[in-house]
């Protein structure tokens, strides 16, 4: 039995797919959120030393997981487009990066909203922090990059050869910028947390985690559908959709 | 092909001694902008002194940028760059060659005038030394990356600004342990091991980018 492994990497059968799979995974992230937020406000217990200001982590903490991973996943798909020349894998990479930059973004404006509290201060120059800033100015320039190429072909290689010197890179950053913190400020503010977590809580931060992830596929997916129908808009499928969904 | 490269380097110099304004209005803004800072922030001594080492890294950063943008542009207008594709000489090699030429055209002023402006900066004798090495390992570094950024960006609209935001954040590293080093050696940590990590990262840089910007140019001529 052979399996025909690139089925799906054309435009014209992943098309119909992506639309089944946006849909599911936009409900199963529509009802891991509803569950991940009902426990984070109503069944976590208040925390002993923060108060109810530690609630924001529910959605802080899951949004900074989903920003990094994206940008790897991201990488990723431009990387097997760039090796194996398929167009739909650029697409992917383009489609993810909104997302990805929407979730860095996030994490950072919870981060500050949750350190007024706790810290006394909206921002401070944390390791994390200001590799978290980092990492959004590499998702801008990949989409500045991409916005700048009107060649489709080109902006996907130009922009995977970008995310992939990104990736190398991601860790370089992130070990100076540590360095660089330890180097000049006392530990004021520390944001390791050694204290355990509830399993309440443990568990809501899980659950707002999924409900993250099947949203940024449903959405990646979405936005890939529409970069599809752009690009193959004189191809006959894309043709015919637009027909008959008019 | 070392033949080749000596060529390359030799035929990029030779051009920027043509063209000398080039040369020196990289090397006059890296000036004036280390000049602002005090104007911007105050003449106090000690103040200065601190912030010196990341006043004058910022400014080569910014002036390094500036440079970049002529790496492969009048090459690719007048057709050279095309036949450097099509050569029998590895175009790595090639790219490595331009870069090299570049940083002794736009990097190694910079380097060379750092003492001076530490001086104004009233910065300890033994600071300088240390300062001006970190910027002899860093901007090469920053040619080197600098020149995937100037190889993605070339022939598109916008280019200087799109640059910047391509290339700044990958610069974040080499501006943290160049201004690093003199910061270390200030504090009586001595800045070895940063002057080793740059020395590190310039080798790394070497190797890999290079190959990248090779890759990324012929993604943007194809």
């Amino acid at each position: 039995m052979s399996i025909n492994w690139f089925k799906y990497s054309s435009p014209q059968t992943f098309f119909p797919l992506a639309e089944k799979l946006a849909l599911w995974f936009g409900a199963l992230a529509l009802v891991a959120c509803g569950v991940g937020l009902y426990i984070g406000f109503f069944v976590a217990p208040t925390d002993a030393q923060q108060g109810e200001a530690y609630r924001i982590i529910f959605i802080h903490v899951p949004a900074a997981w989903m920003s990094m991973f994206l940008y790897l996943v991201m990488a990723f798909w431009a990387g097997l487009g760039l090796a194996f020349n398929t167009r739909l894998s650029g697409m992917m990479a383009s489609a993810i990066a909104p997302t990805g930059a929407l979730f860095t973004f996030v994490a950072l404006w919870t981060g500050s909203l949750w350190g007024k509290p706790t810290w006394g201060t909206w921002w401070v120059w944390d390791a994390r922090l200001t590799s978290e800033l980092i990492l959004l100015f590499l998702y801008f320039g990949f989409m500045a990059l991409q916005a700048a190429i009107d060649d489709a072909r080109r902006a996907d290689k130009a922009g995977a050869v970008l995310a992939l010197v990104g990736v190398v890179n991601i860790p370089i950053i992130y070990f100076s910028v540590k360095w660089w913190n330890t180097l000049h400020q006392g530990a004021s503010v520390s944001l390791a947390k050694a204290p355990t977590m509830a399993a309440t809580m443990f568990t809501g931060m899980i659950v707002m985690a999924l409900g993250f992830w099947f949203y940024s596929i449903a959405a990646a997916l979405m936005r890939a559908r529409c970069i599809m129908l752009e690009r193959e808009r004189s191809s006959d499928w894309a043709v015919e959709y637009v027909k008959r969904s008019a | 092909m070392l033949a080749a490269l000596r060529c390359v380097i030799h035929r990029d110099l030779l051009l920027a001694a043509r063209r000398m304004s080039d040369v020196l209005t990289v090397l006059l803004f890296f000036v004036i902008v280390v000049s602002l800072f005090p104007l911007g922030i105050g003449p106090d001594p000690a103040l200065l002194r601190t912030i010196a080492p990341g006043v004058v890294w910022v400014a080569a950063l910014l002036a390094s940028m500036l440079a970049l943008n002529r790496m492969f542009a009048s090459d690719h207008a007048d057709g050279t760059l095309e036949q450097m594709l099509l050569g029998a000489t590895p175009l790595g090699m090639t790219v490595a060659a331009k870069v090299f030429a570049h940083w002794l055209i736009s990097g190694l002023p910079l380097v060379l005038i750092s003492p001076v402006l530490a001086l104004q900066f009233d910065l300890p004798q033994e600071l300088i030394g240390v300062l001006a090495i970190s910027l002899a390992l860093g901007t090469p570094v920053l040619s080197l990356i600098g020149a995937i950024g100037a190889a993605l960006t070339l022939g598109l609209r916008g280019g200087g600004a799109l640059l910047s935001l391509l290339v700044l954040p990958l610069y974040v590293p080499v501006l943290i342990i160049g201004a690093g080093a003199a910061e270390a050696a200030a504090s009586g940590l001595g800045g070895q091991a940063q002057i080793l990590l740059l020395g590190g990262l310039l080798v790394f840089a070497a190797v890999f980018a290079p190959w990248a910007a090779a890759v990324a140019l012929r993604i943007s001529v194809e």
